[in-house]
């Protein structure tokens, strides 16, 4: 298969020299937007995302005010220069849905019963897009609701992955998905190892939707030891004054 | 305007069929695992290139295609297009209403596109007239005439079946021109792709559900199979998490509900 070789060669190395199971690089910064009641910026290979989020705050219009719990807004949203052309800033269909399963993957972890009445808003924004900007947006959007000290049961963490050709792959690249074979976001509440969004597309025997599933999962624990130290490193650092957290000593 | 949020079921219909489904049944009879009644009606629109009217249940999808020739996208120049479009019509639902595409009609246009486009049921390589110039442009565009639940599957039957049957003018290419000759030919089908929507109510899981049981659901998956049995797009929706075991046993219920499906769809489109 001619994509097949071009994006894997003989020994499984693929063109940015990974192993089949591995993550891209990835960097998290708790607490980076000052005005925000939580933020987090992610850098995931080439994704760089930031994500704030606003409230519990009062509910605007107020007949979508739900008497029972918060309303949880999310918007992901796509800066014109995040990609090759660019990107016409109104949102897109695809922005539209992504915003949707993004809130969808979000709210179990979140209580909204403790805050009713109330909206908590979660904007992403993708300033530079690689793969898997979803799962990364997600990734740091948990965190932006951690830091803003809103009630959870579990943060809410992301991987994709996807086939090359036949094969399985952790966490595609820009690359690797408009020209791999599959890609499939999944996201997980990692200590309740429960899914919370789940979107494929591609053509997987049932062996290797199995596979791939399963990784996502794998990988999305790694991904979480990384959420866990970032929010340490907000909270526990040893001067606690010093606001958001400079670059990480060597 | 949420669908499912404004439908509203009386508190004892919903003790009932809680009640029932704790023992296995639906209210209307079903089976967990039974889809309801699929009927399928093509060619009901002369103008399209192809069209198809499907039931499922009490939901009603009308489908139809439109075939012409355009400019490919620049990084498939050697791809023809084929785009599903899906609008939930005000006539449908005492809460729809007209105005721009809700979030919801959205995600359905684009999981419905997404089971489509991804089985490559349709082989694009053939819809390329000139590399890079003119490729054949196919649009499915699918009315939403009643809901009644699962919405999902109706509309990517519909889709399904007037692509099976659609006609389109054969082109012949003449330098960097394509032109069209009286010659009529079908799409280019090559798989049959099936999508299957299970949704959870309390502990149970039921394939197919209607717009009772969407109202009361707490989490939905829609899982599209091929002729081959892969898994070739899937969705899971509504705010709630799902058990890793559960997805699996539902890729197999999908396999195994879609195979029946596929054959009734083969048999409606021959």
């Amino acid at each position: 298969m001619e994509t097949e070789k071009k994006l894997m060669d003989e020994d499984g190395n693929r063109l940015d020299g990974r192993k089949w199971n591995q993550l891209r690089p990835i960097r998290l910064e708790v607490g980076v937007v000052k005005n925000a009641d939580g933020s987090a910026h992610i850098e995931w290979g080439k994704n760089k995302i930031t994500a704030a989020v606003y409230g519990p705050k009062e509910v605007h219009p107020k007949h979508q005010v739900l008497p029972d719990r918060a309303l949880l807004r999310s918007r992901y949203h796509m800066a014109p220069f995040s990609v090759d052309e660019r990107k016409n800033p109104a949102p897109s269909r695809r922005e539209i849905e992504i915003s949707k399963v993004i809130r969808e993957a979000l709210e179990p972890a979140v209580v909204v019963e403790d805050y009713p009445r109330t909206a908590i808003e979660v904007w992403v924004e993708v300033l530079q897009s690689d793969g898997g900007s979803r799962v990364a947006g997600i990734t740091a959007a948990s965190l932006a609701l951690a830091d803003a000290g809103i009630n959870m049961r579990d943060l809410v963490v992301g991987c994709s992955c996807g086939l090359l050709g036949e094969h399985v792959v952790a966490d595609l690249d820009d690359t690797e998905d408009k020209e791999g074979n599959g890609d499939m976001p999944v996201a997980i509440m990692p200590t309740k190892g429960l899914v919370t969004l789940l979107q494929v597309d591609g053509i997987y025997t049932r062996e290797n939707f199995q596979k791939a599933f399963e990784l996502a999962i794998e990988k999305g624990k790694e991904v979480y030891a990384m959420q866990r130290e970032a929010l340490t490193k907000r909270f526990f650092s040893s001067d606690l004054t010093s606001g958001p957290i400079e670059e990480e000593a060597a | 305007m949420s669908m499912k949020k404004n439908y509203v079921v009386e508190t004892i219909r919903k003790a009932q069929m809680m009640d029932m489904l704790e023992k296995g049944k639906r209210l209307d009879g079903r089976a967990l695992d039974e889809p309801r009644k699929l009927t399928i009606e093509t060619g009901i629109i002369q103008k399209a290139n192809g069209s198809a009217r499907v039931s499922l249940g009490n939901s009603q999808v009308i489908a139809g295609v439109k075939i012409a020739t355009g400019v490919p996208f620049p990084d498939t120049p050697d791809k023809g297009l084929l785009v599903v479009n899906a609008e939930i019509l005000p006539l449908a639902s005492p809460y729809a209403e007209p105005g721009p595409p809700s979030e919801e009609a959205i995600e359905l246009a684009r999981v419905v596109d997404r089971g489509i486009r991804e089985s490559e049921m349709v082989d694009l390589t053939k819809l390329c007239l000139v590399e890079g110039k003119s490729v054949v442009t196919t649009f499915v565009d699918c009315n939403i005439m009643n809901v009644d639940g699962n919405l999902f599957d109706a509309t990517s039957y519909a889709v399904v079946a007037a692509l099976r049957t659609s006609k389109m003018k054969k082109y012949k290419v003449e330098g960097d021109k394509a032109v069209s000759t009286d010659e009529v030919v079908p799409v280019p089908i090559e798989r049959t792709p099936i999508s299957v929507t299970m949704a959870r109510l309390g502990g149970a899981v039921i394939v197919d559900p209607d717009a009772e049981e969407e109202a009361m659901m707490d989490m939905r998956i829609t899982i599209t199979t091929d002729d081959d049995g892969n898994i070739c797009a899937s969705q899971k929706g509504e705010a709630s998490t799902i058990s890793p075991e559960l997805v699996l046993k539902a890729a197999d219920t999908s396999i195994q509900v879609g195979r029946a499906i596929r054959s009734q769809m083969v048999e409606a489109t021959r």
